[in-house]
């Protein structure tokens, strides 16, 4: 085998969006030497997409609002289903990583007072979400990306060389995590340019991949949400969890078509844009669940005020979590009161004053005017359900984020499982990003510096990595990449989309069974050299894998949760709500296995009425907390 | 809808290349890199072009449509005619890596000679205060998406490879403008931007605002105000002699 690049770091991140752009400055804060991989440029991660804002409860607009309240409404997002103690970790740190935010130079719009200000979001009870107009993605990813530009730039003052601490690698994509006696010893990747190979050499790996979307249809994931660090974690040994559960954003674009999916942020409806069908009836009022009736009002008059007095009016239902509303969304549809391309419609033109619009939804207001030929100020929108998020992900220790089973190995954002239950809520996720990136940071630098001796690359480790990565060469079929996956994600879309049933979750167990076997004869045409129809063809089999995951963990649990519903299991199950669905691989298929949750401890139980707890857990787990008798 | 545009893709590396012309069929309300794209799925499956969030948001997908920097996925196919020959070539200001793909590796170096933000010592995290009215204007420039279009443009690059060791360009005039206007930041930015960055080869023809996807108004509220206030300082005997004794910012 030809000799190849090779380095040596501390840790390794993959990826360079929020997460783990985070998880780098604390790596090198401790001393680590730290290599980022990222699949495209510097400052392009899918974290730049996000529109609506980081949730933190600093209180500035509302100051009745403190980590408790956030944690509350986190855990009733996620329907009782999150790993209780990321929940409380993310509500209680995330106004640090905010201000923090600020001391690298990032510039929030602002209060009266001129502190950061705060919008509201769906499922959040305050205003919460610090945010920039709509592009609050943006400023994230170029705050954190300054942030590691200063870094480099004491480093160059202390060493003369700007790389000596933290380098990026962009346009690189990694294939394999390689182990050494069960532990992490490196990873092998590829520059996606030249084709070339090389080997990262280093004892931690920390996962910061993103999500999956791009196994779907609809979908507001780029090219880059390949589920690249779920298959990552299953191939080295760990485990992914809660994978079942996968976020249709309510509002993605839906016309025109080369634009389906992309997505309509939030904010819209937080500052007052409204869903109406094509009867001109805002229908959300028909859709509160029986879970939500105390925080949701039911007439048009009381959800209007609330946006001027929202301490004596209840919210209005177009700002239930997004589970909810995506799920009215489809069912208006179906039910033949849509809008002309298949969405309904979302109005903020008559809500709100042009100029009001254009400041506060600038980027959405170019998004439609330069792909759809749609003035937001004068129309209304139309929109539908998008895949937007997968709540599932590697499961990991709360506290360092060290993904369970493989020494070495941690995750944080999207790609870790837990923290948001069966549904997250938005705003979460930037916040989940920054707190967990941060964590993994810690959790790797304390699990190098405890190393009593790196382990040492083995080379047949790195041959059969390789061996696995030119695989598509060797196919003997005819078949191309391209149309495997998109039958993947038309049938993913059509058979373990937004609503489900056993049958056709197990047509599609059957159908991935038959495509792993025809992407195993893949063909791929050329070289290694900038090759499209090479990466595509890797990232396929990471889609396929995590797809087996999703399929299997969804015909696994029989109710309706979050982002799983199914129509044979229609309701949420309190017997469901303490099981989370584990899924592992074994070299050839994905397997299921539940675990039971641990339980919540008591001063957590108490933020909530026992009147709610009912709503979601068993009398007997109520009688452990001593809250069942009353 | 649906019908064959003529394409004419520049295709090949760093030491040649050349247009190749295909036809390429165009669906409703599509843009340049769905044509691409579309592309690369049938007739040239290893063609390479950069590109990541298709919505304008990422500034990857950077190239010359028809002479003109432009994102791709931000350029409507409606408008061109449908039997106008499209043009669409890599970024010139920057050597090619392959086909569409050029290597913008200059503006990362550039970006790390810029001194990074500096916040007061005596605030701690959670004590900045700033009015909404003094953060939006380097909001305005933050809302850079570092397409680098108005790097390509500038002739001060474009055209004189040899004025890139001394001239960081546009993108870097607005961080220099933003952090100068950033109401908290503790730097002197007009005098680097002057000494260090080459504000003074800039003679303001405003082509990098006229490529700007985000519409940011580089010139005018970016380089001439740092240009204006450049001069001042040089020029104001006041500013100067605070400046010599060296105790605080000039404005």
């Amino acid at each position: 085998m030809a000799e190849f690049e090779r380095h040596e770091y501390d840790v390794v991140i993959i990826g360079a969006g929020g997460a783990g752009l985070r998880a780098a400055i604390e790596a090198r804060a401790s001393g680590l030497r730290t290599a980022i991989i990222c699949k495209s440029l510097f400052g392009k991660a899918h974290t730049v997409m996000a529109e609506g804002g980081i949730a933190a409860s600093m209180g500035n607009v509302n100051s009745k609002d403190n980590w408790m309240v956030h944690f509350r409404d986190t855990m009733r997002g996620g329907k009782f289903q999150n790993n209780w103690r990321m929940a409380e970790l993310h509500a209680k740190e995330s106004p640090d990583r905010v201000w923090e935010l600020e001391t690298y130079g990032a510039l929030f719009d602002r209060t009266p007072e001129g502190k950061i200000s705060q919008r509201n979001f769906g499922g959040h009870e305050y205003p919460r979400l610090a945010h920039v107009g709509d592009r609050t993605g943006l400023e994230l990813i170029r705050t954190m990306q300054q942030k590691i530009v200063s870094l480099q730039q004491e480093d160059f003052a202390e060493t003369g060389d700007y790389e000596s601490k933290i380098k990026v690698f962009a346009e690189l994509t990694i294939t394999e995590i390689l182990k050494t006696d069960g532990k992490v010893s490196g990873v092998l990747g590829y520059w996606r340019e030249s084709g070339e190979f090389v080997v990262f050499e280093a004892p931690a790996v920390v996962l910061a991949t993103g999500g999956i979307g791009k196994s779907f249809k609809v979908t507001s994931n780029s090219w880059e949400g390949t589920g690249d660090g779920h298959a990552l974690a299953l191939k080295a040994g760990g485990n992914l969890m809660h994978m079942e559960f996968i976020q249709f954003h309510p509002t993605g674009m839906v016309w025109p078509l080369s634009v389906k999916g992309i997505l309509v942020t939030e904010s819209v409806r937080g500052d007052g844009g409204v869903l109406r069908n094509s009867d001109g009836k805002r229908f959300m009022f028909d859709y509160i669940p029986p879970v939500f009736v105390k925080q949701y009002a039911d007439t048009e008059e009381e959800a209007d005020r609330w946006y001027t007095d929202p301490d004596n009016n209840r919210r209005p239902p177009e700002l239930l979590p997004r589970d909810e509303v995506a799920r009215a969304i489809n069912t208006e549809v179906k039910a033949g009161r849509g809008s002309p391309h298949g969405g309904v419609f979302l109005d903020v033109s008559t809500r709100l004053a042009p100029e009001v619009i254009k400041a506060r939804l600038p980027s959405m207001w170019h998004q439609f005017k330069e792909l759809a030929d749609v003035d937001i100020t004068k129309q209304a929108m139309e929109v539908g359900p998008t895949c937007h998020y997968v709540m599932g992900g590697v499961q990991v220790d709360p506290d360092s984020g060290a993904a369970t089973g493989v020494p070495g190995l941690f995750a944080a954002g999207e790609v870790a499982g837990g923290m948001h239950g069966s549904n997250r809520l938005g705003g979460n996720s930037l916040s989940d990003l920054l707190v967990f990136g941060r964590r993994a940071g810690v959790g790797a630098s304390e699990y190098v510096a405890a190393l009593s001796s790196k382990p040492k690359l083995e080379q047949a480790e790195i041959d059969r990595a390789l061996a696995s990565a030119l695989a598509p060469f060797k196919g003997d079929s005819k078949e191309n990449a391209y149309a495997v996956h998109y039958e993947l994600q038309q049938m993913m879309n059509d058979l373990v989309g937004i609503i489900r049933v056993g049958a056709e979750m197990r047509e599609a167990i059957e159908k991935l069974e038959a495509m792993k076997e025809r992407a195993k004869h893949l063909s791929v045409a050329g070289d290694t050299k900038f090759n499209p129809g090479w990466h595509i063809a890797l990232d396929l089999m990471n889609m396929l894998l995590v797809s087996e995951a999703v399929a299997k963990s969804a015909m696994e649990r029989e109710e309706s949760r979050g982002g799983h519903t199914r129509d044979d299991f229609p309701t949420m199950d309190p017997k469901w709500r303490a099981i989370h669905v584990i899924t592992s691989w074994d070299g050839s298929k994905v397997s299921t296995e539940r675990q039971t949750l641990p339980q919540m401890p008591k001063e957590l139980a108490e933020l909530f009425d026992v009147d709610e707890l009912k709503k979601y857990l068993l009398p007997e787990e109520l009688a452990q907390l001593g809250m069942g008798g009353n | 809808m649906g019908y064959l545009a003529s394409m004419r893709i520049w295709r090949g590396n760093s030491e040649a290349g050349q247009l190749e012309n295909h036809k390429v069929e165009v669906g409703e309300g599509e843009v340049v890199l769905d044509v691409i794209h579309r592309l690369q799925a049938t007739e040239a499956p290893d063609l390479a072009v950069r590109w990541n969030c298709k919505a304008g948001k990422c500034g990857s997908c950077s190239a010359e449509i028809n002479g003109k920097p432009s994102l791709m996925c931000m350029t409507r196919m409606n408008t061109f005619a449908e039997d106008e020959e499209i043009t669409v070539t890599p970024l010139r200001a920057f050597p090619v890596i392959k086909d569409l793909v050029a290597d913008v590796s200059f503006n990362y170096k550039k970006a790390r000679e810029i001194p990074a933000f500096k916040g007061p010592e005596n605030l701690k995290p959670g004590e900045y205060r700033m009015e909404q009215i003094d953060v939006q204007r380097s909001q305005e420039f933050r809302k850079c998406i570092e397409c680098f279009l108005c790097q390509d443009t500038c002739h001060v690059i474009r055209d004189h490879e040899e004025n890139k060791e001394a001239f960081a360009g546009p993108r870097f005039f607005i961080r220099l403008a933003e952090l100068d206007m950033h109401p908290l930041d503790q730097l002197d930015r007009k005098r680097d931007a002057q000494e260090e960055h080459g504000l003074g080869m800039c003679n303001i023809t405003k082509c990098c605002t006229a490529v700007c996807p985000e519409h940011i108004k580089i010139t005018d509220n970016a380089i001439i105000p740092m240009k204006e206030r450049v001069v001042d300082e040089k020029y104001d005997p006041l500013v100067w002699l605070g400046r010599t004794i060296g105790r605080r910012k000039a404005d």
